[in-house]
């Protein structure tokens, strides 16, 4: 389980995230959904450690991960995948995943990873700069999966991808819950998207949770109420 | 030049064109231990110089050393001062790193003057220890003499010896760079500390080892140095313009653009030297390298990727 009590994250004298808390179990997947600059990113980069941040706790599987450095929090079970995806350009596609390797302490990357994305063994030599945008989403994903995580954050996984590259990265996601029984939380805008993957829903606005949904009774219009500008 | 004839302007190039290969050898051992701390730290190492000096002192005092102590070793001891040089020029820029740098960084123009300050107390050290008298170790017989391949040109076996050590190292910096998961968790950080971070690289580490690898090749340019010229307190800061122009002219993150940048320069200044005076010789290379750096001021080698 991934428990967090009490997330508060400020610029200088300006507070962004206000008194955050909340629970994801064991295969589940959370979305928070909220418009830009209601702090998604923000809360992802200091649930990785990017970003400083005061909470009463941040814990993986009961062990305490708060005041951990980035690198720490990824080998004790979080894994990232940015928005904007920020992958290494210059490096190779085979190069970007074993970054992941280190931590999880494999030898090379699993046939696992290659089998959720075909297209990046067959690219494996391009460096990770000429990939399509889709295609470096994938990368970003199977960069992140090759440390082993326990929960996977993915910021707007959507972003500038096109529609027929989000039902794969759907269809992909929900296949990496059922073959490794992971946490998956997801910040997304697209409603579509999010209802083929989460269990739960909940949405942000300036910093603070104020609305939440289990995937089977999710009050669609009152959702997409708060993603309209 | 109408005072030579052909065969004697021929010979006359083939040597000034290899004292431009030693020249170069030292050039590329100097900058590739800055391309990897500037291109992968963004520190600017006002002090690398001294670390090759440190190097050269390190040589110093070992050939004194096995003088005293072991003479018979004398053959010998050149190939142990070379690790040595290494080990002591990197094991003090690891403590320097930890002790200055790492506070300083995203602070370029305090990590600049700081190391400022640090080549001034290095020099000063190295004038206070070893006088402010020039030294020179003595040189193992088999690194005396020259190598006549024709009966007008000499080429001096120490040069030789420089340049097949520039080769073993430049391999080894590209086989620790580009065939280790060290080398690729520097590229990694080079491109991007932050993600690097967030897929589990411990970055403090990785700028510590890189900081302390790139004083370390300083170290062995310093030993290489003692072949070819002795060794005062600021023998090192007489490198640096030089070397730095090699980084930044060749592109930071490019080893083969440090290599041809090194050689382009290195032979510029060596064969002009011949026909004008020195310092118009570094004049000139100065002035193309500043138009080309307004014409691609990335350097020569830089990769184009989406990012």
């Amino acid at each position: 389980m991934f428990e967090v009590e009490n997330l508060q994250v400020s610029y200088g004298q300006s507070q962004v995230i206000h008194d955050i808390s909340f629970k994801v179990d064991k295969n589940e997947t959370l979305a928070i959904m909220g418009r830009n600059g209601m702090g998604k990113t923000t809360l992802f980069k200091s649930l990785m450690g990017i970003l400083p941040s005061q909470a009463d706790k941040v814990s993986i599987e009961g062990v305490s991960v708060g005041g951990m450095e980035s690198h720490q929090r990824v080998a004790n079970g979080i894994a990232y995948v940015p928005q904007g995806r920020m992958i290494f350009s210059n490096l190779t596609v085979q190069e970007n995943i074993e970054t992941g390797l280190q931590v999880s302490k494999m030898k090379s990357i699993p046939d696992e990873i290659f089998a959720l994305f075909p297209v990046l063994h067959d690219m494996r030599h391009r460096k990770g700069g000429n990939l399509s945008g889709g295609q470096q989403q994938q990368l970003a994903i199977a960069r992140a999966l090759v440390t082993n995580p326990k929960v996977l954050l993915l910021d707007e996984p959507t972003e500038g991808i096109q529609p027929s590259i989000i039902k794969d990265i759907a269809k992909v996601l929900n296949e990496i819950r059922k073959m490794r029984e992971i946490t998956i939380i997801v910040s997304e805008q697209v409603l579509s998207f999010t209802m083929e993957i989460a269990d739960r829903i909940i949405v942000i606005e300036k910093g603070k949770f104020i609305h939440e949904d289990m995937r089977a009774d999710v009050d669609a219009a009152m959702i997409k109420k708060y993603l309209t500008v | 030049m109408g005072d030579f004839s052909l065969q004697e302007l021929t010979s006359i190039l083939a040597m000034q064109g290899f004292v431009g290969i030693s020249l170069f050898s030292v050039l590329l051992l100097m900058a590739l231990g800055l391309a990897i701390i500037f291109g992968q730290m963004g520190v600017i190492n006002m002090a690398h110089g001294e670390f090759m000096a440190m190097g050269a002192y390190t040589t110093y005092l070992l050939s004194v050393m096995t003088q005293t102590y072991f003479p018979e070793l004398m053959n010998y001891y050149f190939l142990v001062a070379i690790v040595a040089s290494f080990i002591v020029a990197g094991a003090f820029g690891y403590l320097t790193e930890y002790v200055l740098i790492r506070h300083l960084y995203k602070r370029p123009l305090d990590t600049l003057l700081a190391t400022w300050g640090l080549s001034l107390i290095m020099q000063q050290s190295f004038r206070s220890y070893f006088g402010a008298r020039e030294v020179s170790p003595t040189l193992p017989d088999w690194l005396m003499g020259s190598w006549m391949p024709t009966d007008s040109i000499f080429i001096p076996i120490n040069g030789m010896f420089v340049l097949g050590l520039t080769g073993f190292v430049t391999l080894g910096v590209f086989l620790l760079m580009y065939r280790s998961a060290w080398g690729l968790n520097v590229r990694a950080t080079t491109q991007n500390r932050v993600m690097s971070g967030a897929v589990g690289i411990n970055t403090k580490r990785v700028d510590r080892l890189t900081f302390a690898l790139g004083c370390g090749i300083a170290g062995i340019a310093g030993a290489a140095f003692t072949t070819i010229a002795s060794t005062g307190p600021t023998s090192g800061s007489l490198y640096i313009v030089d070397t730095f122009m090699v980084v930044v002219f060749g592109g930071a993150a490019s080893l083969f653009g440090t290599i041809a940048s090194a050689f382009t320069i290195a032979q510029a200044q060596s064969i002009l030297e011949f026909f004008i005076s020195s310092s118009m010789a570094k004049v000139l290379t100065l002035l193309t390298l500043i138009v080309i750096l307004m014409i691609r001021p990335e350097g020569l080698f830089s990769s184009k990727v989406r990012k």
